[in-house]
């Protein structure tokens, strides 16, 4: 199972290290030029981020009671928000993917919406529909008394509807390469489509939906727009780091570099570890 | 038909990190607004002028500058409204403004400190009001019934002047209110309360006229111990300095006392 299942997604970047040895003659500058290029543009900002950062005061700083909040709120959302689309986003990618039903191009576009929505108006649609005199909110008040925007499960409900579409198209992609024999060859060995899904496309398709987990998960701790318009802002109940880090910008903004600074630190550390457990594989 | 299969698998992250690259623009938006398209008026021509103004300044500054636009026949004035301290914090990072309004002497002073201005004066004064939807569900009817904890209230960031007149007019009155949220500008404020999410909001007078219909508000004794004054001015650096100077003169004449008193501003 393991050797075909690398070739879905991490594949091609693990043939990567290999081609010049492949491949021989000059690396074309068509192709050197415009990639370094990228590659300043990328991390240039982050150098600044680095040059401005107050070294000296970064401590105290960081020991404030309000930034370790922050952050734990930021980790502990992203994370619910992540697990959630797993729940929803993959069984979604499979009948997208595996199930032939009239309006699927349809329901793909409209999917992908949260894509391409500024994150505020996505935050005005949450509110439209599940705010207080929303459609949906309104008889949730009502019958449960459950009210979602300017609480914590309203900031993972905003992360996680502007981050699953990342994760459902990347495990649909996955589902799209993975060879089929493999699930043809169980069916014809009598096993249902549900043994099928759980025995052999989940293990094929496992490292798909690490990396859309985990692109998923990066979108939701950066989440800023629907995450202040649906859920507001409140230290230690919906202010995330990106909010933080926002107001901080207003009259502060060394507070602002520290604050990114941290966020960026634990993600990337986070995103690293990961990286070497799950992505690369044993 | 393996090969070829992996290959379209290796495009998807790369299709979702450019996806995810164009969402994170998105986000970062409302930090940095209309500072590119106001780079056309660094043309040495100057017809056209920037205005960097408080969000509350939205409606009687879009008027003033139709009516600048009709005196100077060919000048296109471009601003770009947003919290105070955003604005001052884009303008001292080099935004090529020729005119700041701020809502507060404390933003503008960020920007006299970096000696990008010079004398402000003081155009107008705005007093907050409790801005409630037009059917009040929580009954509020005095400043005092915010601390209640039944009532859902949203308050504006204390680092945006707004928030700063309500954590004023709160203490005088000695009154601890816990809101539900703390909202990066008045406007983002008053729209929690135009879409009904909150029962009540500290926004200023000049917002609650601009929503009429859509909220009612409600004035109170302590906003007179939080009134703030808006400081103009020119920028040293403006791009188009005699323009500026002369939509400085339009906000101080009497015509645009005028405009300003009419959309519930104080004269200072």
């Amino acid at each position: 199972m393991t050797p075909s299942a690398s070739s879905t997604g991490r594949g091609g970047a693990r043939r990567g290290p290999g081609p010049a040895g492949v491949v021989a003659g000059r690396v074309p500058w068509a192709l050197v030029v415009p990639a370094a290029l990228g590659m300043v543009f990328l991390v240039l900002p982050l150098a600044g981020l680095l040059v401005r950062a107050p070294w000296s005061t970064l401590a105290e700083r960081l020991a404030e009671p309000q930034v370790l909040e922050a952050l734990r709120l930021s980790l502990v959302t992203a994370t619910i928000a992540t697990l959630i689309c797993l729940l929803l986003g993959v069984p979604l990618a499979w009948l997208l993917a595996r199930v032939g039903f009239p309006a699927r191009r349809l329901v793909r576009a409209l999917i992908t919406v949260p894509l391409v929505l500024p994150p505020v108006v996505g935050g005005v649609a949450l509110l439209l529909v599940l705010g207080r005199r929303g459609l949906v909110g309104q008889w949730l008040e009502a019958a449960f008394g459950i009210s979602l925007p300017f609480t914590t499960a309203g900031v993972v409900i905003a992360e996680a509807f502007v981050a699953m579409p990342f994760l459902v198209i990347s495990v649909e992609g996955a589902l799209r390469a993975a060879d089929l024999r493999l699930e043809e060859a169980a069916a014809t060995l009598g096993a249902s489509r549900w043994v099928i899904f759980r025995r052999v496309t989940l293990p094929l398709v496992a490292p798909g939906i690490v990396a859309g987990a985990v692109l998923c998960w990066a979108r939701a701790l950066g989440e800023f727009g629907a995450t202040i318009t649906f859920a507001g802002n409140f230290p230690g109940r919906t202010q995330t780091m990106p909010l933080a880090v926002y107001l901080a910008l207003e009259t502060e903004p060394e507070a602002a570099i520290v604050l990114s600074l941290l966020l960026l630190a634990v993600s990337v550390i986070i995103l690293a570890g990961l990286r070497d457990r799950w992505v690369t594989g044993p | 038909m393996f090969r070829r299969v992996s290959r379209w698998a290796a495009a998807v992250p790369l299709a979702l990190a450019l996806a995810a690259g164009l969402a994170g623009c998105g986000s970062s938006d409302p930090a940095t607004p209309a500072t590119a398209s106001s780079s056309a008026s660094s043309a040495s021509g100057a017809t056209a002028l920037t205005v960097f103004a408080a969000a509350s300044l939205t409606e009687t500054f879009t008027e003033l500058g139709k009516t600048f636009e009709a005196a100077h026949p060919g000048t296109s004035v471009k601003f770009n409204f947003g919290s105070s301290a955003t604005l001052a914090q884009q303008i001292t990072q080099g935004a090529p403004a020729d005119v700041f309004a701020a809502a507060s002497p404390a933003t503008m002073k960020t920007v006299t400190d970096a000696s990008l201005a010079t004398a402000p004066t003081t155009f107008v004064r705005n007093k907050l009001q409790i801005a409630v939807p037009p059917d009040n569900p929580a009954k509020v009817d005095e400043l005092k019934d915010l601390s209640d904890s039944k009532v859902k209230v949203a308050l504006c960031a204390e680092q945006v002047p707004c928030g700063a007149a309500a954590v004023k007019a709160l203490d005088a009155a000695g009154l601890k209110v816990t809101p539900v949220t703390y909202e990066q500008d008045v406007k983002a404020t008053l729209t929690k309360v135009e879409l009904g999410e909150v029962d009540a909001a500290l926004v200023y007078k000049t917002d609650v006229l601009a929503a009429a219909g859509k909220v009612t508000g409600i004035a109170f004794p302590e906003a007179d111990k939080a009134i703030n004054d808006y400081p103009i001015a020119a920028l040293s650096k403006a791009p188009a300095p005699d323009l500026a100077k002369q939509f400085v003169d339009l906000v101080l004449s009497s015509q645009g006392k005028d405009v300003l008193t009419k959309a519930g501003f104080e004269a200072p």
